[in-house]
């Protein structure tokens, strides 16, 4: 058992050192990915191209731009003189917002009325005009406070306290959400991609067969087959951690060894989700397409780009079942929020279900293919 | 049965039967296989050669007879019969990856093999195959002929009392094609027993003793020349014609 086990890993590590290609991507896929989610994906909006249309010519309605302006959300690119002008400059894209501040702005506020001014969002990108709206609003109320500052009046009414204040990433940088993740989603996608390739392969070529009619026992032929990718799954994690701090700043706050204890529950159940796709696919593009077929709902469903709570009902069942998503908690809460076992127990236990379940069902169907 | 006749004998098969579903792979097969034999298990694509030689591997559980190989019984002790055996399929079964030498030593670690037992194995492998020249290429880079004295090289790494060849010179050229029975002519003589599964007339010529299997039923068996005589045919070619006919009909 012993001698067979060590066989296979002298074996593997051999050819995994000259599988240059494959090597190529357990390194430079994380790093090439890390880069490429990082830098593009950017939920948070900033510099969208806003025109004026300021028919209260005020220094009151001046100071209102100037607070829009210094959200650094909003470039001002043009003063425009009427609402059709509005319209074609957002309809030929030079514009993506407005902000429209109506000829009785002054009196309403000397009145002491809820003075009113529009701001006008292209709502073609969700995503960021939800953004905006919302830099909007703050700017408003940054504006109406100092007003009531400045009048010197002590106000009737409170302003209202909506002040939005982003935890954990003060800077609402999408890179500080997303970077952790992409450790999840890149493990998954590689362990299960490699995992299942590695195996067709031995099949595809006839040396699985071959080493079937040995003596080695299964126990030692599969693990020396998992072994190997249990260490490529800590090497990628490292880089994407090592790259992620440098490149990106994302903060560690937490526990650093017990994210990389309970990230060995995580590899285990994408390490078996690779062995079961390699039991039921025949060649190694089989393999590969049945692979990206189960990542999909990963970067999907899990939470990785877009909030679970706006999904519906049936996409957060679908969830739910994906171990990515509660390593995705676990991730997030050591990397951002610095907690420990006390808060994260729940997801740690969820996980450790699908890696005990998951390696179970492909023992016994591996078991079963070689026969 | 005899403790001496038990020894002489490496391979028996009685009343073996494979049934997958509703067909019928293999039905009632009785052989007897003595040791130091070169045995040919003939017959068309489908007859059960594989089936057959998959039950003596222990790989597949007979479902009625029993099999004995070496001594051990293929379904009560599977594990002992693959410490005996050694098996060489038409795909090898090598790591392109791996050199002819890292190749030898894997196969003879999966064997059991150690240490100063191991290297010795090795040292004796390379010379005997003629190797030791290409003991650091890459077992991918091989034509034909060099894979398939590597793959003989692996599967009898530890010295097995029984080796099993499925199609074995499939795709070899002709100078290979002696090298490789010459070789395993002079393991017959040393005492191993081996089974050759085959659809080629050159390979069916080389053994001592034939067996016909047709639709998974031993239809004829003896030497070459008794096989001649059952069928009355010129040739084995002859035979295998023969019965592709009857297959068909």
């Amino acid at each position: 058992m012993i001698t067979g086990f060590a066989a296979m890993l002298w074996k593997e590590f051999i050819q995994m050192r000259r599988d240059k290609f494959t090597l190529a991507m357990m390194v430079g896929i994380p790093s090439i990915q890390l880069v490429l989610f990082g830098y593009a994906i950017r939920t948070e909006v900033r510099h969208v191209p806003m025109v004026v249309l300021d028919e209260s010519r005020t220094a009151e309605s001046r100071q209102l731009i100037d607070v829009m302006r210094n959200t650094g959300n909003f470039d001002i690119v043009g003063m425009v003189q009427s609402r059709d002008e509005i319209r074609v400059r957002i309809e030929r894209g030079s514009a993506h917002a407005a902000l429209v501040i109506p000829p009785d702005y002054l009196r309403d506020i000397k009145r002491g009325r809820g003075a009113t001014a529009q701001v006008i969002v292209d709502a073609a990108d969700p995503l960021s005009s939800s953004a905006a709206i919302s830099t909007a609003s703050l700017a408003a109320q940054v504006t109406s406070l100092s007003i009531l500052q400045e009048s010197g009046a002590a106000p009737q009414t409170p302003p209202l306290d909506v002040r939005v204040r982003p935890w954990y990433n003060p800077d609402l940088k999408s890179s500080t959400f997303i970077v952790p993740g992409i450790i999840g989603v890149l493990l998954a996608m590689m362990l299960i991609l490699i995992t299942s390739m590695a195996i067709v392969r031995e099949r595809e070529r006839g040396t699985l067969e071959q080493l079937v009619v040995t003596p080695i026992s299964k126990t030692a032929l599969m693990l020396g087959k998992i072994v190997p990718f249990i260490v490529v799954g800590y090497v990628q994690m490292t880089v994407i951690l090592v790259l992620g701090k440098v490149l990106f700043d994302i903060p560690i706050r937490g526990s650093v060894p017990l994210l990389y204890l309970l990230t060995m529950a995580y590899i285990v159940a994408n390490l078996a989700l690779g062995m079961l796709v390699s039991t039921v696919t025949k060649t190694q593009v089989q393999a590969m397409q049945l692979s990206f077929f189960l990542i999909l709902p990963n970067i999907l469903l899990s939470g990785f780009m877009f909030p679970r709570d706006a999904m519906p009902e049936v996409a957060k069942w679908l969830g739910n079942a994906l171990p990515l998503t509660y390593y995705l908690n676990i991730l997030r809460g050591v990397l951002l929020k610095g907690i420990g076992m006390s808060e994260l127990w729940q997801d740690t236990l969820a996980l450790c279900a699908f890696a005990a379940g998951l390696i179970m069902l492909s023992v016994r169907r591996f078991t079963k293919t070689i026969g | 049965m005899t403790a001496a006749a038990a020894d002489d004998v490496a391979v028996r098969a009685e009343k073996l039967r494979k049934v997958f579903g509703t067909f019928v792979a293999v039905d009632s097969l009785d052989l007897e296989i003595r040791r130091g034999d070169v045995f040919g298990l003939l017959g068309p694509n489908g007859s059960g050669k594989t089936t057959t030689i998959r039950m003596l591997c222990g790989l597949l559980d007979p479902t009625s007879g029993t099999g004995r190989v070496a001594g051990y019984d293929v379904t009560r002790e599977p594990e002992m019969v693959k410490r005996s055996i050694g098996y060489m399929s038409q795909r090898y079964g090598l790591y392109d990856d791996l050199s002819v030498y890292e190749n030898i030593r894997f196969y003879a670690t999966v064997y059991g093999l150690t240490g100063s037992t191991r290297s010795k194995r090795i040292d004796e492998l390379l010379d005997e195959l003629h190797l030791r020249k290409r003991s650091e290429q890459r077992a991918g880079t091989l034509s034909g002929g060099w894979k398939q004295r590597l793959a003989l090289a692996a599967a009898t790494a530890h010295r097995p009392p029984v080796l099993f060849l499925d199609e074995p010179t499939a795709g070899v050229d002709p100078a290979s094609r002696r090298e490789f029975w010459s070789r395993i002519h002079a393991m017959a003589a040393a005492g191993t027993t081996i089974l050759v599964t085959t659809h080629y007339m050159d390979e069916a010529s080389q053994c001592k003793h034939l067996a016909f299997l047709s639709r998974g039923h031993l239809i004829a068996h003896g030497t070459p020349e008794e096989v001649l005589k059952h069928f009355g045919q010129p040739t084995i070619e002859d035979v295998f014609i023969e019965l592709q006919k009857r297959d068909e009909r």
